[in-house]
């Protein structure tokens, strides 16, 4: 089963993001931050994340490159999931590794057709 | 949920999209609007539409108006038919001297003759000296002036459309996203409705008429579908959306080797390339 890393610093946002890649028959991890995202990188590799941009400690694009440049890091799919939608962040996730872009909010159809554009499956 | 709050998002949805929902099809709203709420961080649809009358954000405002008016427009709808689309232009275009005419039949608020042009634009390269006319067709003027401006939410944006094509065709405008001027000025818009003779639209190689079909009778469809018949040429091609077919309907278009792609009735040639 395709394995997700939701990382938001909204426990509100993680919990339906949770919901849906659930409902899609995804098995879902969460993390509160970049931080805390790239320690479950590194003890268990998932096969796609769900980003965002900012949040404490580390922010999605720090985490983004800390990912890449770490063991096995450039394998799984990233998608970037943020408020943030000017073309300078877009540009800088895309160069940065990620996978597609995401704006907040989002409904379940769009996510869906998000997650096939990459060839991400359950 | 909060009769004001409510009150204000029906009056909200009115005001700008003419779309009346009364005071029953509270459920219709909470549906519709729980994704929006929960990727906005808002625990219920509730405490959304609580901030959207006392705090409004205008990019949570236009992905609720959205959520509700959604009609399944989306950019590369089923994906499908512009796979086949591309190789048709690429079968059509090797033999032809000037342009390929298509018709986007019901174009709604136009993302799928945009998607047409832009697909357009990345096998134009392999045809030299051909051309592509685009004629979109609705019969909504709110929908075509939507169409024709090209302007599109962040929400609507990313509905079937790669980030990177939302870079290379699309610019900034304030919050919202408009298509390039490239592909606005490669699609001709006319108000035409599907009951009339489309015969001053012209002849077509192509006609993309998808997902209208469902909302009318038999009868009607098979008069719908002759007369376009009659304004595609020989080895002119006809696309229908995902649940629609020609069989039972009309002998005027029969199947084409690729399921959703039909061929003007009496056409020697094949539907399209055979894939080993």
């Amino acid at each position: 089963m395709t394995r997700f890393l939701v990382v938001d610093d909204s426990a509100v946002i993680r919990k339906v993001a949770r919901r849906m890649l659930e409902a899609l028959g995804y098995a879902v991890d969460e993390a509160v931050d970049g931080e805390d995202a790239l320690q479950a990188c590194l003890s268990n590799m998932p096969d796609a994340v769900l980003l965002d941009w900012n949040m404490p400690n580390m922010d999605g694009l720090t985490f983004l490159g800390a990912l890449r440049a770490s063991p096995d890091g450039t394998r799984p799919k990233v998608l970037f999931c943020t408020t943030e939608s000017d073309f300078d962040h877009i540009a800088a996730a895309m160069e940065k590794g990620a996978d597609e872009y995401l704006f907040k909010p989002f409904d379940q159809s769009t996510l869906e057709s998000k997650l096939s554009m990459t060839g991400i499956v359950p | 949920m909060s009769t004001p709050d409510l009150k204000h998002f029906r009056e909200l949805l009115q005001s700008r999209t003419g779309i009346v929902l009364d005071a029953s099809k509270g459920y219709l709203i909470n549906t519709r609007l729980a994704s929006v709420a929960g990727t906005s961080g808002y625990e219920t649809v509730d405490a959304l539409l609580a901030d959207i009358r006392r705090a409004p954000v205008e990019r949570i405002v236009e992905a609720a108006i959205d959520a509700m008016t959604t009609n399944e427009t989306l950019f590369f709808r089923d994906q499908k038919p512009f796979d086949l689309l591309r190789r048709t232009f690429v079968d059509l275009g090797r033999n032809r001297r000037g342009p390929i005419r298509l018709w986007s039949a019901a174009c709604s608020t136009g993302q799928e003759p945009y998607s047409i042009a832009m697909l357009w634009q990345e096998v134009a390269h392999l045809l030299p000296g051909v051309s592509l006319e685009i004629m979109a067709t609705d019969l909504s003027r709110e929908c075509l002036a939507k169409a024709q401006a090209g302007i599109y939410s962040g929400f609507e944006v990313q509905r079937g459309l790669p980030v990177q094509k939302l870079m290379k065709h699309f610019e900034r405008v304030g919050e919202s996203w408009q298509i390039k001027s490239d592909l606005r000025s490669a699609v001709t818009w006319r108000r035409f409705n599907l009951l009339e003779s489309p015969g001053h639209l012209g002849r077509f190689d192509i006609v993309f008429c998808r997902n209208v079909l469902i909302y009318f009778d038999t009868s009607t469809r098979k008069a719908i579908l002759e007369r376009i018949a009659g304004q595609v040429v020989d080895d002119g091609y006809l696309v229908l959306g995902a649940s629609e077919t020609v069989m039972g309907v009309t002998n005027a278009f029969q199947a084409g080797a690729d399921a959703g792609l039909y061929v003007k009735a009496g056409n020697p040639r094949p539907a399209s390339r055979q894939t080993a």
